[in-house]
């Protein structure tokens, strides 16, 4: 991108710039990396007047390698559930839905989480309910680790390989 | 009107049914295997949900994972296109009892012509002409035999759950019919785990020509007139068109009248087909009926001027069926483009489309989910586009044909443009004087 800010040059301004191409263009997310500096803006396609939201990542944070190119995502047609896959999942497993359905974080709404982030889990484990046509399927693990993410909120619906959580298998 | 229209079908039609829904201010939901993820008709729709793996049976052909795309989208109806599960009256009821409307016919009037031996004695019934045979099936060979006898030799023996020409047989003399029942028997066994069969007298060089029609909620049915199919090869089709090179008045207004009672009888609703095998002395006879929206419609839509998926959704919704049968009023070929090398027997060609560039022009039009950078997918069938010609006769419309097919190009992949382009300077075919047999003495170049 021609337009990209340098990096000793970037102002608010530019960044308000940046938000009104986004927005002109209809993008869904836009990531920046330039040496130093990390821009991800997200813009949040389902609620309408909500602003979008900026984050500048200080680079001291940044753990994993990140490859120069900059990537902006086209908004595709409303998918069921928001993808995220912004995620770097360079070290993580994805737990994947392998059904069409309503996922649920529990057996019952009465019932606690069959787990929350940070939790370990083995290959077998329940981790949530997808319910289809009125009956409940328990999906199973099929990685072992400790529970990095959650990706897909309670009484949302889910497609086949949507991811649902991210699992560390070191952790 | 619906307000969201689940697709259950994938590729061109898939497209053509989204492109109407969009005219027509109807939202859709596209499901796809993650096969077709870049599919184009996943792009086009409002909504898209991925419901399984590469294989038919674990995503379009599937049921529950299809009625869970529709429950979590709330699609009020599901349009079946064609193939799949367009037939399966299981599917038909199962979307009745979750209140979701199947753009189609009830699952009453799919079973009863999806068995081809009930449908031939519902046609009995309704006094349409049948082709000679066994009332429904018979129970061995030695009654096989007696059958062949009474209405004469040469007959066909065939399977009664069977399609797409398996579990077919010709025989000329007792002998051959022995040995045909026992191959057919197993045949159809083997490809629809149902081995019952049933004899009708073999028509020789037959055309093929079929009756669109539309039936209402209320009991009207109209025709749309013809499409002769009589280009096929091993029993699939390879080119349409309207009307039929063959037809006369008369022979329309029977075919036609033979077609709404065939409509009639089982109080249809939605649009279907009636397919009739013509022989030499404009004979016809009741060959089978489609109960879905067919491959082919295109042919019909360009030469009565109406937007046939639409009028599936109207009738969907109870619209009641005004006005009377259409005649056209031009002449229209369509050229099914197959993935398929027309040099090594059209064995199927799948593969990345490196560039793409469809005809276009004055009495063109396309209807395809391909472009360049597409990768056909080896898992379903081979077709990529339906390139259709309309012109005031037949013989423009077959030199327009040629010239599209001239422009016509895909590469990456091997299709059978070539094949078509043979084919319109084919003498036999620009005649018009050709039967279902046509392609057994076709040569490729």
């Amino acid at each position: 991108m021609s337009n990209a800010p340098n990096k000793t040059d970037m102002t608010v301004k530019d960044i308000k710039e940046l938000i009104k191409l986004i927005d002109e263009y209809k993008l869904a997310e836009f990531k920046l990396e330039d040496g130093d500096l990390k821009l991800t803006i997200r813009s949040n396609t389902y609620a309408k007047d909500v602003p979008t939201a900026v984050q500048m990542v200080n680079p001291a944070a940044i753990v994993q390698a990140q490859p120069t190119i900059v990537s902006a995502n086209a908004t595709s047609p409303a998918e069921v559930a928001p993808s995220s896959n912004e995620i770097s999942t360079d070290n993580l497993l994805e737990v994947k839905s392998p059904i069409v359905g309503t996922f649920y974080r529990a057996s019952a709404p009465d019932k606690p989480p069959f787990l929350k982030v940070g939790d370990s889990i083995a290959t077998g484990d329940v981790v949530c309910v997808v319910e289809a046509m009125k009956l409940f399927n328990e999906i199973e693990s099929e990685v072992s680790g400790k529970v990095v993410k959650v990706l897909v909120e309670d009484a949302s619906p889910v497609e086949y390989d949507q991811v649902l959580f991210l699992v560390d298998p070191n952790g | 009107m619906f307000e969201k229209i689940l697709i259950a079908n994938r590729g061109e039609i898939a497209l053509r049914i989204i492109r109407t829904c969009k005219e027509m201010g109807i939202k859709t939901v596209a499901v796809y295997s993650t096969a077709d993820r870049e599919s184009l008709h996943v792009r086009f729709a409002d909504e898209a949900v991925c419901i399984g793996p590469p294989s038919s049976t674990d995503s379009y052909l599937n049921v529950s994972k299809i009625m869970a795309a529709v429950e979590i989208t709330n699609a009020d109806a599901v349009h079946p296109g064609y193939g799949f599960l367009a037939e399966n009256a299981d599917f038909a009821e199962i979307c009745t009892e979750y209140n979701v409307k199947f753009i189609g016919p009830s699952a009453d009037m799919i079973r009863k012509m999806g068995d081809k031996a009930t449908a031939k004695a519902t046609m009995i019934k309704a006094k349409v002409p049948v082709v000679p045979g066994s009332k429904g099936l018979v129970a061995n060979t030695a009654k096989g035999i007696d059958i062949a006898n009474d209405i004469g030799y040469p007959v066909m023996i065939k399977a009664t759950a069977g399609g797409g020409g398996k579990g077919m047989r010709i025989a000329w003399n007792d002998e051959e019919f022995q040995e045909g029942w026992d191959q057919a028997k197993q045949e159809s066994k083997a490809s629809f785990g149902n081995d019952g069969l049933y004899v009708e007298k073999f028509i020789e060089e037959p055309r093929h020509i079929e009756i669109q029609i539309v039936g209402d909620q209320y009991g009207n049915v109209i025709h749309l007139s013809e499409r002769d199919c009589s280009i096929q090869r091993r029993h699939q089709k390879l080119v349409e068109e309207c009307p039929s090179p063959f037809m006369t008045k008369p022979l329309r207004k029977k075919m036609g009248d033979a077609a709404i009672k065939a409509g009639k009888c089982i109080n249809y609703e939605g649009l279907g087909t009636v397919e009739f095998l013509v022989d030499k002395h404009k004979d016809f006879y009741f060959m089978e009926m489609n109960t879905r929206i067919q491959v082919e419609h295109t042919v019909t839509e360009e030469v009565i001027d109406l937007d046939l998926i639409r009028e599936q959704i109207n009738v969907a919704n109870g619209e009641e069926i005004r006005g009377k049968n259409y005649v056209p009023n031009m002449h229209a070929i369509e050229c099914r483009i197959n993935a398929e090398d027309p040099y090594n027997d059209f064995r199927p060609s799948p593969g990345k489309i490196t560039s793409f560039h469809s005809s276009k022009g004055q009495g063109v039009r396309v209807d395809t989910h391909v472009y360049a950078g597409y990768t056909v997918p080896p898992y379903y069938d081979s077709m990529i586009a339906k390139l259709i010609c309309r012109a005031k006769t037949r013989e423009e419309c077959i030199t327009k044909m040629k010239r599209a097919l001239d422009e016509f190009i895909v590469e990456g992949i091997k299709t059978t443009v070539p094949f078509h382009q043979q084919l319109m300077m084919d003498e036999r075919f620009r005649s018009g004087d050709f039967d279902t047999s046509f392609m057994n003495d076709f040569e490729l170049k």
